[in-house]
């Protein structure tokens, strides 16, 4: 390929601490060569070809830790192709697809089929996780190190929670030993059993059984104690309430170390918006209170939140239209991770460079790829976005393949123009 | 007729009757009102009007019960309408059919009404967005029974006079029951004051913000009240242990003529039933023909129907 200049634009790199007017090279093998405000017109050949990014902003292409595609099984839902389709329309340009398929990603032979559909089917970067246990049932764990050598990041059971204490701590202590990345959904079955939404006055007036948020805390509790046995890379795939972060602070305080996630949609929704049984906000963790919704936002802008997910689950209109019990649950929200977190930006809750790294840099640390930053050297996996374009949420627009978004006709602030990735142009 | 038609001075333009909560106070009112002039009716040798002659209604049952369907059944029939009862307890939905899917071929068949009832709060909202006709909820999981609370308030109008000022004490498995959220809503629209009693366990999470004083001492929630509503114990809804035993329930929770005698010398109790004797009431208290009104309820019971039928029944 041909180099490629990209200039006038605002550049904004976390992990370099820059946010600036300036350029990027991209080198003819897709890298990035070249960032910064040296990078000027003035300064670059004439003959070159430019392309004028008019001052928007630039920054990494954004790294999404909690995906679910389709594939294998449930095609029907979302598949590699569509999945890429609308990541990049998103400014998405890796993904961490979750092992929760039919059948479960919880061998080297179901890696290496994701690897050769991802491959040919997407343009974005797509790491598997494997599953903490074998087909996801929390009993006999997976081979941690087989899988690893197959290039496995990082181990999660997804949607669902190792429950028992004993697999849990052998889970941990394995982990220790190989390194490998452990990243649970913290939820007690036993507590949330049948629950549906947020415990609390809402569940009671919809009549729907509740989901307490002991049953997230009791987890996250439970593991963090286990962290102080076995040293293992252990994060929290997504928390809910203010509770379960009071426990997290107080473990960093302790010197603990481990890392957190949060999914938008618990920074952007809350309990209230279910309103008449919309079906489309049955997630989990479920939403919340306004005021777990606010501690959640803190908890970002303080840094004890360490990353900020999509948790895009695709399900297809049957499944949601059903009464509120039997609904299937999750959001497809990959297309609008990166509008729904500037709204956090726009309305003055967080910094822009906070959030930004909560969607780059901090993920990518997190499952230690060299994505998520403006390194030279990196591959230019890029995102390009008027911060300020306004525009409406359109369910029947949607790249994905269901179109189940919980926000439909909202209106948002901030659109991508341009996705970059290993220097292509993949969207705009 | 005529006293009817002067009655109508609310205009009730929705066409639904989803719960209590997205009812007003004049529909309220108008609702009672029309029902009380069914109340004689049901009693005449001559019980046949023709208000909904033509009209076709469907029971749609998915969960099983006994008083509420035929009380619809007979509040269908005696208004003129065909009355049609389904209970899909071991129908389509066993071969997999959707709630939508059930809804729809019902739909095309032209029915007027669905009274329906099933097992998972909000199907009826979720019904009433895909069908033409009109919607009443006959019970939706552990959200709403409206017509069983516009049955009790139209029971007490009849005993008492008024809802307004009386406190009301509604007792037993509040977390699991429909009947004791809508009546929250109701006996709060209509001004009385209401007590919840119940052990912690069986009480829902804030239920106080719906408007309710809670009492886990039976001795103190009964206090100086007017009607003592006692709830069924729901074991089928119940998973795992709310309770330590049946005996013990009994003990704190049943009413008996000892915890009654701390409510008000003429206070009434009811039940909506089935009731299990000896395990949340007396029996002979159930039976007490001075102080149960359970029978009453039944009655009123078809009076209600038959004025939310009439009401809600969608004008063409």
């Amino acid at each position: 390929m041909k180099e490629k200049y990209l200039v006038n634009a605002r550049i904004i790199d976390p992990k370099n601490d820059l946010d600036e007017i300036g350029g990027l090279i991209i080198d003819s093998n897709g890298l990035i060569k070249a960032v910064g405000k040296k990078v000027a017109n003035g300064n670059l050949p004439s003959s070159v070809e430019k392309i004028d990014l008019k001052k928007q902003i630039l920054i990494p292409g954004l790294v999404d830790m909690r995906v679910f595609v389709g594939e294998p099984g449930f095609e029907y839902k979302e598949n590699f192709r569509t999945l890429s389709n609308a990541a990049v329309s998103g400014g998405v340009t890796s993904v961490v697809s979750m092992p929760n398929t039919y059948p479960v990603i919880d061998n080297v032979s179901m890696v290496d089929f994701l690897k050769r559909r991802g491959r040919d089917k997407s343009k974005i970067n797509i790491f598997p996780a494997a599953s903490l246990t074998k087909n996801v049932d929390g009993k006999q764990m997976t081979e941690f190190g087989l899988l690893k050598r197959k290039g496995i990041i990082a181990f999660t059971d997804g949607i669902k929670t190792v429950q028992d204490p004993e697999v849990m701590s052998r889970i941990m202590n394995f982990a220790s030993q190989s390194n490998s990345l452990i990243m649970q959904h913290a939820e007690d079955n036993i507590l949330s059993r049948n629950g549906l939404i947020n415990e609390g006055e809402i569940s009671t007036r919809l009549g729907l059984k509740g989901i307490p948020f002991l049953a997230e805390k009791i987890i996250v509790e439970r593991d963090l104690s286990f962290l102080e046995e076995y040293f293992c890379r252990y994060h929290i795939s997504q928390i809910s309430s203010e509770k379960t972060l009071a426990v997290i602070q107080k473990a960093k305080k302790d010197g603990k170390n481990f890392t957190t996630g949060v999914s938008i949609n618990n920074l952007s929704l809350n309990e209230n918006d279910i309103g008449d049984f919309k079906t489309f906000l049955k997630l989990s963790p479920p939403l919340r209170t306004e005021n777990d919704r606010k501690a959640l936002v803190e908890g970002v802008n303080s840094g004890l939140i360490d990353v900020i997910v999509s948790d895009h689950k695709p399900q297809d209109e049957e499944s949601k239209r059903l009464t509120f019990a039997q609904a299937a649950t999750g959001a497809s929200g990959i297309e609008t991770l990166l509008p729904l977190t500037l709204e956090l930006f726009h309305n003055k809750s967080i910094k822009l460079k906070k959030l930004i790294s909560a969607i780059t840099f901090n993920p990518s640390k997190i499952l230690g790829l060299n994505k998520g930053s403006l390194d030279i050297g990196n591959d230019a996996d890029l995102c390009v976005f008027d911060i300020n374009k306004p525009w409406v949420v359109d369910k029947s627009k949607l790249k994905s393949k269901s179109k189940n978004t919980p926000i439909e006709n909202r209106k948002l602030q901030g659109q991508v123009l341009k996705t970059f990735i290993k220097g292509e142009i993949a969207y705009g | 007729m005529a006293i009817i038609k002067k009655l109508k001075a609310v205009k009730i333009d929705q066409n639904h009757l989803l719960g209590i909560q997205e009812l007003s106070f004049p529909q309220i009112t108008e609702i009672l009102k029309q029902a009380k002039t069914f109340i004689t009716l049901n009693k005449s040798s001559s019980k046949k009007m023709d208000i909904l002659r033509g009209k076709t209604q469907i029971n749609l049952f998915f969960e099983p019960s006994t008083r509420t369907q035929s009380s619809f059944e007979l509040a269908g029939k005696r208004l003129g309408a065909d009355v049609m009862s389904m209970n899909i307890v071991n129908s389509a939905i066993k071969k997999g059919e959707t709630l939508i899917d059930t809804a729809m071929t019902l739909n095309a068949m032209h029915p007027d009404i669905i009274v329906m009832r099933h097992q998972d709060s909000g199907a009826p909202n979720l019904l009433s967005q895909k069908v033409n006709c009109s919607v009443i909820n006959a019970g939706d999981g552990r959200r709403e029974h409206p017509t069983q609370a516009l049955l009790d308030a139209l029971t007490i109008i009849n005993r008492k006079g008024k809802v307004e000022g009386l406190k009301v004490a509604i007792c037993g498995d509040i977390l699991h029951s429909r009947v004791a959220r809508s009546n929250i809503y109701l006996m709060n629209m209509l001004g009385a004051e209401i007590n919840v009693v119940a052990p912690k366990t069986l009480l829902p999470h804030s239920i106080e913000k719906l408007g309710v004083k809670s009492f886990t001492d039976m001795k103190k929630g009964l206090d100086n009240c007017d009607i003592v509503m006692m709830l069924r114990l729901q074991n089928e809804r119940m998973q795992g242990s709310f309770l330590p035993s049946a005996r013990e329930y009994y003990e704190f929770y049943g009413l008996t003529p000892d915890k009654l005698k701390l409510a008000n010398k003429d206070a009434l109790i009811m039940h909506p039933g089935p009731m299990n004797r000896g395990v949340e009431i007396d029996t002979n208290l159930a039976d007490d023909i001075n102080r149960s009104v359970i029978r009453e309820q039944v009655e009123l019971g078809v009076a209600i129907r038959m004025a939310c039928l009439k009401i809600f029944c969608k004008k063409s």
